[in-house]
């Protein structure tokens, strides 16, 4: 495991998108559907998902759409990024959801649909 | 991350909730960007003031927070939803939307921070001096103050600037230093570019670069078409600082933007051949924007409803120099507080499609608000859209 940036334990199903993801524009709030037609996951829900994509893009406010989501208990489980920024970090950090940066082998590795169990305690994800 | 032995007493609850909360936003975006440890900032703009963005979860947060939160240093904040000096133009807008907004707006007021309700804080205030530490989480005033105004900030999101302006520290990431380095420049390929141009130049050099990068092959444009750049970078990306250069680094990767790169951006956000109505402002207006604006007007007058976005201390600015009176005579309708983007005065039950010339507002107005977008230049708006 890379990097932890905010502790918590998980387990649950991968959606995985390679799409940079702009939370305020692509994502609904209250269902934390993806509305957006330019994703590869148009129209899935990331909700109870472990949500693996690159990195959070765009606007800042995207962060109260992630804690708008875990308020709605529309929030994924955990959040796998391959690089991490301000705007994911933050919002997981007020809504409490565990967030990991792994390398691009280990982004690689994890398929769409796998099932996982994420520990950063023990700093480590099981397939 | 180095923490002192006072910030870890905050970060374990020692100092309240509200420190701790904030202490833990902190080390997350500083263990995000690899900062080494925290330092002091002079001023943080906060964004999560529009209603449409934050919805009742963050409404409840702000009024939470507000209880006991204060900030320490110097802190403005990003538009709202609505006008309220106007909201009986627009017949749509509902009760709760007003009450909450209102809330929203109190608790911020509550907390000590200045009710700028602008995302161009660089149009309002005099900047601090050169490489002054700032927190600004609008992405287009950070690309700013970094890019053009000498400051230095991170990407900031609206967590960590409110963290910021309630602790007055930020992680000390590498968009914080001196050295850093720029590792890729972006080739510009379009002569004579218009402020739609450098949007999009903008939104493609968000995509493509990482933290920073250089531009050659144009000069630093006027203010209108810089302030478009940020917007479209700020939008489609992470990058938060870029810099005309005139000869290209040789380590440097190149990545060329031509005529190819920008009708592949153009024919993603420009959606519609004509629209219902005119909005400027994504950034809002500044003051020599307004005034180039009453020029470019000279005795014509709009067709169809054209909503002109500046923020309130602009407008002010404006009117005691008179160049709104040229844009009300041409029916342009001018509003405060706000901007094009997450506005609900936009509402898609009256409105199919909408002209304007910010990338910024073209993304937000396709994707959030969800109505179709007509792009054009200002020039050739005025050309189209007045008699």
């Amino acid at each position: 495991m890379s990097k932890i940036i905010v502790q918590g334990e998980a387990q649950g199903t991968v959606l995985k998108t390679t799409s940079p993801i702009n939370f305020l524009g692509a994502v609904d709030k209250k269902t934390g559907m993806i509305r957006d037609k330019k994703y590869d996951i148009f129209e899935k829900s990331i909700k109870n998902t472990i949500l693996v994509f690159p990195h959070g893009i765009g606007s800042s406010v995207g962060a109260y759409t992630i804690y708008s989501l875990k308020s709605h208990q529309s929030a994924p489980l955990a959040m796998i990024c391959q690089k991490a920024d301000l705007t994911v970090a933050s919002g997981c950090a007020l809504a409490n959801i565990p967030m990991i940066v792994v390398s691009n082998e280990e982004f690689d590795s994890i398929q769409d649909g796998n099932h996982i169990i994420i520990d950063t305690k023990s700093e480590k994800i099981f397939n | 991350m180095e923490l002192t032995s006072e910030e870890k007493a905050a970060l374990n609850g020692e100092h309240g909730d509200t420190l701790q909360t904030a202490y833990r936003i902190l080390v997350a975006t500083g263990e995000a960007t690899n900062a080494e440890k925290l330092i002091p900032i002079k001023w943080a703009h906060l964004s999560g003031v529009n209603y449409n963005t934050i919805g009742d979860s963050g409404e409840e947060f702000l009024r939470e927070l507000s209880k006991d939160a204060r900030v320490k240093v110097k802190a403005t904040v990003n538009p709202m939803g609505i006008d309220f000096d106007h909201i009986s133009e627009f017949n749509h807008i509902d009760d709760e939307f007003i009450k909450k907004q209102a809330s929203i707006s109190d608790s911020y007021i509550r907390m000590g921070v200045e009710p700028t309700f602008s995302c161009t804080p660089y149009d309002i205030f005099d900047l601090p001096e050169k490489n002054t530490q700032v927190s600004f989480a609008e992405s287009n005033a950070a690309i700013f103050a970094n890019s053009l105004g000498g400051l230095k900030t991170n990407k900031e999101s609206a967590f960590s600037a409110l963290a910021s302006a309630i602790t007055g520290k930020s992680p000390y990431s590498d968009l914080r230093k001196d050295d850093m380095t720029i590792p890729m420049t972006i080739r510009m390929k379009m002569d004579n570019p218009n402020e739609l141009d450098f949007g999009m130049l903008g939104f493609f050099a968000g995509k493509v670069g990482d933290t920073s990068v250089n531009i050659s092959g144009v000069s630093q444009p006027n203010r209108r078409s810089c302030k478009a750049l940020c917007g479209g970078m700020g939008t489609s990306g992470t990058c938060a600082k870029f810099q005309f250069v005139d000869s290209e680094d040789e380590k440097s990767e190149k990545v060329d933007f031509g005529k190819e790169e920008m009708n592949e951006i153009y024919d993603e956000l420009n959606t519609a051949e004509k629209g219902d109505l005119i909005t400027l402002g994504s950034p809002q207006l500044g003051l020599e924007e307004i005034s180039d604006l009453s020029k470019m007007l000279n005795g014509k007058s709009f067709q169809k409803r054209c909503m002109i976005f500046c923020s309130r201390a602009v407008q002010e600015q404006a009117r005691s120099l008179d160049y709104t009176n040229e844009i009300e005579r041409a029916g342009g309708e001018i509003l405060s507080d706000c901007c094009t983007c997450l506005t609900p005065l936009i509402d898609t039950d009256e409105t199919d499609a909408v002209t304007t010339n910010s990338i910024k507002g073209a993304y937000y107005l396709k994707n959030s608000t969800g109505v179709n977008v007509n792009l054009k230049p200002l020039s050739k708006i005025i050309e189209d859209e007045t008699k």
